[in-house]
């Protein structure tokens, strides 16, 4: 409808007298703004500007951040930093006691644990995440009768807008007592005391309510892209005797790859940068869990990136100290761009399915 | 919502001759959406009846203190006040920008590349943790040069925290919602009504001004509610950028301003220092607060629907 209509409004606005100046007195109510103050131009430049606030800031919250986190970075060396040699804990004790002389700031620091713990999260509730929403939205535009999908889709915008500190709530008054209750024995427990304490604030919860937080926005990206499959092509499938499913699964799916990838890369974007929830269940040890524990690794407590900016946010006026903070922010930052650009590419593919991400 | 979906058969007389492979999907299908129903009634099943458990009316009007009996640590009067202001401002800053941005990329989007550009910075926003904006935020509003949005110590220090900054930098996550719905209504009108107008002579400034924004109406609408639902949600900006001051802390005795640049605590901040997490540590408080806000999480959640349902322009059939 848009474009071809637009151009040839463009054109005819030129024509003389179609949107030419007002005469004297000429014109109706469009008189008062049709030119002077209001002119198009303007208005096209002040839009304009207004819009390009967006990139300013984004430009500089990344100058900003960076600014202040580079002491951190320089004084690691860029491998340093995120290597795993050393104690998390003891070296962001040392940072927080560093000497007051700027000259003598300790800014020692091997993140290894953070970014694992916050990889492992992440991952995990990705990947489970996008599997259930995949079936999920397969469920909601194909398979559910009108009656449950008048039930579900409320079902899914409520969980997508309950406020993280809830989940996090539930997670630390509910689901860390069950584990540390009914999955933690006291073998276990020993199996691993010499590195790290059992509490029950773990990988496992922080993975499990990490999904139910994310799921939604997959679903939702996902059951856009199956909507918009051109009908023809799944019918034409159907004619030629495949069955409901395979057809969805051959032939909508299949095509909707695009969106699919889009929102596991928008979800991983979101998922990255939850703290508050994760400070409440992820145990908050600064701990790089250990796949060679077996089925103790789920159990074991971590501390993703932003939760310790959480946990530790006393701390930012405090010189080395809160440049470490920044540190982490800066990765923070560099991957949720990366992860939203990703997206922003992944879905442009699908306009040519008339769906406008 | 959409158009209903293609169905060839009904989903039971031809079930037993599909190969297993595809049985097992089709059962998994109908289970997640079983699990997800599952999931979200028992979480607020569970908070209504924590909530309701611990919840009474005093709680709305006392002032909290901090007081380690639960009996005595009073309600979340300042927090719910700080919620609705917080929300209500920070949708205020978000909603002219957001339009603005919303016009200008549907209505002239000159140069593409720009156009392109800010686009994937809308995305960009969106997709940006919370706690980066917060201590972004503090980095910013601690300059001298924005002293006048929050206290100023002794020394000239800014203190760099108040609802005006936090609003600030809330804006931003509504920002995005707000310019996607707008986007959405103003490429929902048909082009012919834009050409109607300009074949009165309208130019394409007053156009917008008086066809295409009280079109667009609803759509704004939706975006905002949704802005102030995730505004009213979020915890990380209010922990950095509120202050953490159980109740409100004028910064001078000004009717409105002082409060604006003082600090402050929103429901979200009362819960998590309420929890086991921070260090109040009264969960009961922690409950009754978490129930309030889901309610009003949830009502503005909700109200878009009422808002999408409102009048609806002459050209649709």
């Amino acid at each position: 409808m848009g474009a071809a209509g637009r151009a040839l409004a463009r054109a005819g606005a030129r024509l003389p007298g179609s949107a030419g100046r007002p005469r004297a007195g000429g014109q109706d109510a469009g008189g008062q703004e049709a030119e002077g103050r209001w002119s198009d131009a303007r208005v096209e430049r002040l839009l304009g500007a207004v819009a390009c606030l967006v990139l300013l800031l984004i430009a500089g919250m990344v100058i900003f951040v960076f600014a202040k986190a580079w002491p951190s970075f320089a004084g690691n060396g860029f491998f340093g930093w995120f290597d795993a040699k050393g104690d998390t804990a003891r070296q962001m004790e040392d940072i927080f006691n560093s000497p007051a002389n700027p000259d003598a700031y300790e800014y020692e620091l091997s993140a290894w644990s953070l970014l694992w713990g916050t990889a492992v999260i992440t991952l995990g509730a990705v990947v489970i995440g996008l599997a259930f929403s995949l079936f999920a939205a397969i469920f909601i535009v194909e398979f559910a009768p009108a009656r449950v999908n008048r039930v579900l889709e409320p079902v899914v915008r409520l969980l997508a807008a309950v406020p993280s500190v809830v989940y996090g709530l539930i997670g630390i008054l509910v689901l860390v007592p069950f584990v540390a209750d009914h999955f933690i024995s006291p073998e276990r427990k020993e199996s691993v005391a010499f590195v790290v304490q059992l509490s029950g604030g773990s990988v496992l919860v922080a993975v499990a309510i990490l999904t139910v937080m994310i799921t939604p926005i997959m679903i939702a990206i996902v059951v856009d892209a199956l909507r918009a499959v051109p009908r023809s092509w799944m019918e034409g499938a159907a004619a030629l005797g495949v069955n409901r499913w395979r057809v969805m699964w051959t032939i909508a799916v299949r095509t909707a790859r695009p969106a699919i990838i889009a929102a596991a890369v928008l979800a991983s974007a979101r998922a990255l940068g939850e703290a508050i929830m994760l400070s409440m269940v992820s145990g908050s040890t600064y701990f790089a869990p250990n796949p060679i524990d077996g089925l103790t690794f789920f159990l074991e407590p971590t501390r993703p990136l932003g939760a310790a900016i959480v946990d530790n946010s006393e701390g930012l006026s405090v010189e080395p100290f809160g440049q470490t903070l920044y540190a982490f922010a800066a990765v923070l930052l560099v991957s949720s761009v990366a992860l939203s650009l990703g997206g922003y590419i992944a879905k442009r593919p699908l306009r040519k399915y008339g769906v406008r991400p | 919502m959409a158009a209903p979906s293609w169905r060839p058969t009904s989903a039971a007389d031809s079930l037993e001759s599909w190969p297993l492979v595809d049985r097992i999907g089709y059962r998994l299908a109908w289970a997640t959406g079983g699990a997800l129903c599952l999931v979200a009634g028992a979480i607020v099943l569970y908070m209504a009846v924590r909530g309701l458990q611990y919840l009474d009316l005093a709680q709305f009007t006392q002032h909290p203190t901090s007081d380690i009996d639960q009996s005595k640590s009073g309600g979340f009067f300042d927090p719910l006040l700080g919620t609705v202001l917080l929300t209500i401002l920070g949708t205020l800053f978000a909603a002219p920008l957001g339009v603005a941005t919303a016009i200008w990329l549907s209505e002239y989007g000159r140069p593409a590349g720009l156009a392109r550009l800010v686009e994937s910075g809308v995305e960009v926003v969106a997709g940006t943790p919370t706690i980066v904006m917060a201590i972004f935020g503090l980095l910013v509003f601690q300059q001298q040069f924005f002293g006048f949005l929050s206290l100023t110590a002794e020394g000239d220090a800014v203190l760099g925290r108040s609802f005006l900054v936090a609003a600030t930098m809330m804006s931003l996550i509504a920002l995005p919602l707000v310019v996607g719905a707008t986007r959405e209504a103003l490429q929902s009108i048909p082009g012919h009504v834009r050409e109607a107008s300009y074949a009165l002579g309208k130019t394409k400034a007053a156009t917008i001004r008086r066809v295409l924004l009280p079109a667009a109406r609803p759509g704004i609408g939706t975006g905002a509610a949704l802005g102030m639902g995730r505004i009213a949600g979020d915890t990380a900006i209010v922990l950095i950028l509120l202050g953490g001051t159980l109740q409100l802390e004028e910064a001078n005795s000004f009717p409105l301003i002082g409060d604006l640049k003082g600090t402050g605590s929103t429901l979200t901040s009362y819960v998590y220092i309420n929890s086991p997490a921070g260090e109040g540590n009264a969960p009961e408080k922690a409950y009754a607060a978490a129930f309030v806000l889901l309610m009003i999480v949830i009502a503005l959640n909700f109200s878009i629907d009422r808002i999408a349902r409102g009048r609806r322009p002459a050209w649709s059939v």
